[in-house]
């Protein structure tokens, strides 16, 4: 499992009811249903993600996350996740708005584009950076809104959501120590568990 | 029943298939509240049953449609069954695992008792006096064919339009005895739109001069006109815009000039004409305005204040729900209606839109996505049950 997903994997609960927006090829809802016995939806729009769901036998709905939740009640789940999508989002922030409507906890995770490799594709070299987290040109990336550690965290405070956990993803691994101390210079992937104050 | 491979059929076809058909003597209670005080069921069944009767796989077929879903009648056919793009050796739904049984419901007018048959109570056919069917009793009389072949379960209810309503309302009607559903190119409702073309649809067979009130029989004709119009107007909405105008565009039969008066001049009123022509040669009106009438009627949460989610209570299958983008007979926003109160009523239910340009008809069709999620989902079925791995 991809580093990022064997973290939140450890994080959720057993039985809890999730919700997995961008749920690619359902990895992640597969093991839990397996393992843990976690309920829930993932929302994927890739045709092949998709497919792979439906071949796991994960529930799967075809549904853009730029349209909104508006089709899940309020509080209808335990934990809400979202991998790798936040960037590629027209309005992040309202989705953060949506995600704690649906439940109080959530589980996001996104590129660091504070990372130090970043910095240096872009402050020294004078290019947008390309990475392993970051793989598209400027021109095709589906990237829109990246953003840091230090702005999500910020986005968290003004929205008054508490973060309850915070990991650092690099190259495949759980992060170095580096990273964990200075996750916004080295972290390359924000693992982010936030809660609804309420 | 036999299923034979000749080289004649093309790979992948159930090759040569007889009907079948089975008497039913125990009277059906119909939603109308009329019985069916006896009834036949002809169908047509692919693959084998498994040793612990688990792989069968029921099909649903919708307004004009029948039993014969797969394979060849004779080896003159032109045209192979109504859905072998998807059911055959190997394909989605994979004849090799699977047991497939089609049937044509009640009220039809290919085989099964309907207003084309004769009523026993009168020796004369059933006609304008068959009564009202509704998606619930065909459901209810399926469930009758399945007792009879010896299926508690089935793998699956699939089905199309009408047919999907078919295939939702058995896990409502028989939560127990369907283990998955697949609910295509389908509504949980008809639209008031959908009620109009219906409508018109009805109206221009029963005023048909030679309707005669539906005695058409006795008068020894038959309501050609009325039907071929039907048949024209709903041909219209089984298709898109789009398909429609990169099939036929403005083109004009013979050369590019106007004739100015009322002959066959476009090639989409040609068409039109033909589709028209051939089925009402070939259906019978009264079916037709039967199953117009089981479309309008069928409205699961009409019983629950219209709250759908509280009508899916009793399903307790995983379902698949397909929609096609350019459908605008029901287009996928129905199909989401259907998926958002399954996810409400939290049952299990897996969504997807296909991209299509061939409108309502894209579920009839072979289409590379389509039959990537069709199979997939196929396969994960087989796989619960141990069935195999497809060729």
């Amino acid at each position: 499992m991809r580093a990022d997903l064997t973290v939140i994997y450890n994080w959720i609960p057993d039985r809890a009811r999730v919700l997995d927006l961008g749920c690619g090829d359902g990895t992640l809802l597969n093991a839990l249903a397996r393992d843990k016995n976690v309920t829930g939806y993932g929302l994927e729009i890739d045709p092949d993600g998709i497919t792979a769901c439906l071949a796991r036998g994960v529930n799967v709905i075809e549904q853009n996350l730029d349209d909104g939740l508006a089709n899940f009640d309020d509080n209808a789940y335990d934990l809400v996740v979202m991998t790798q999508a936040l960037q590629a989002l027209r309005r992040p922030d309202l989705m953060l708005d949506e995600m704690f409507r649906v439940a109080k906890e959530g589980i996001i995770t996104f590129p660091n584009f504070a990372y130090w490799r970043h910095r240096v594709h872009l402050g020294l070299r004078g290019y947008m950076p390309v990475s392993k987290s970051l793989p598209h040109a400027w021109y095709d990336t589906p990237n829109i809104h990246l953003s840091t550690f230090n702005d999500f965290e910020h986005l968290c405070r003004e929205k008054n959501l508490k973060i309850i956990d915070r990991a650092v993803g690099v190259g495949g691994n759980k992060g170095s120590l580096l990273s964990r101390h200075w996750p916004n210079l080295f972290g390359e992937i924000a693992i982010f568990r936030v809660a609804r104050q309420c | 029943m036999t299923t034979t491979h000749t080289p004649t059929f093309p790979s992948g076809s159930v090759g040569l298939i007889s009907p079948q058909t089975l008497h039913f003597d125990e009277p059906l209670p119909l939603i109308c509240g009329k019985t069916l005080s006896a009834y036949d069921l002809i169908f047509e069944t692919y693959g084998t049953l498994n040793a612990n009767r688990t792989n069968a796989v029921l099909i649903c077929h919708a307004l004009s449609g029948h039993h014969h879903a797969a394979g060849y009648h004779s080896t003159d056919d032109k045209k192979p069954g109504w859905w072998d793009a998807h059911i055959g050796p190997g394909k989605s739904i994979d004849t090799n695992r699977f047991f497939v049984v089609s049937l044509n419901n009640l009220g039809g007018c290919h085989g099964s008792t309907g207003p084309n048959t004769i009523n026993p109570e009168t020796g004369k056919l059933w006609g304008p006096d068959f009564p009202m069917v509704t998606v619930q009793d065909w459901v209810h009389s399926q469930a009758r064919l399945a007792d009879r072949l010896g299926i508690e379960r089935f793998a699956a209810v699939i089905g199309g339009s009408l047919g999907g309503m078919q295939a939702l309302q058995w896990t409502l009607s028989y939560p127990e005895r369907v283990a998955h559903a697949g609910v295509i190119a389908a509504t949980p409702k008809l639209s008031a739109q959908n009620i109009a073309f219906n409508e018109v649809a009805r109206q221009a067979i029963r005023s048909d001069p030679d309707f005669h009130d539906g005695h058409y029989s006795d008068h020894h004709t038959l309501p050609r006109r009325g039907l071929k119009l039907a048949r024209m107007v709903g041909h219209i909405t089984y298709l898109s815009e789009g398909a429609m105008g990169s099939k036929f565009g403005r083109d004009m039969q013979g050369d590019q000039k106007f004739n100015f008066d009322y002959d066959v001049e476009f090639q989409v009123e040609s068409y039109l004409r033909y589709q028209g022509d051939t089925f009402s040669n070939s259906f019978d009106a009264h079916t037709y305005l039967l199953m117009t009438k089981a479309l309008d009627y069928f409205d699961p949460a009409s019983r629950h204040d219209g709250d759908l989610a509280k009508a899916l209570a009793p399903a307790q299958c995983p379902f698949l729900v397909v929609s096609f983008s350019t459908d605008w007979r029901f287009p996928p926003s129905r199909s989401k209606e259907l998926v958002n109160a399954l996810v409400r009523a939290d049952k299990a239910v897996s969504y997807v839109n296909i991209d299509s340009t061939h409108g309502h008809d894209g579920f009839l069709m072979l289409d590379s996505r389509y039959q990537d999620v069709f199979a997939a989902y196929m396969d994960r079925i087989a796989k619960t049950l141990s069935l195999g791995e497809r060729l």
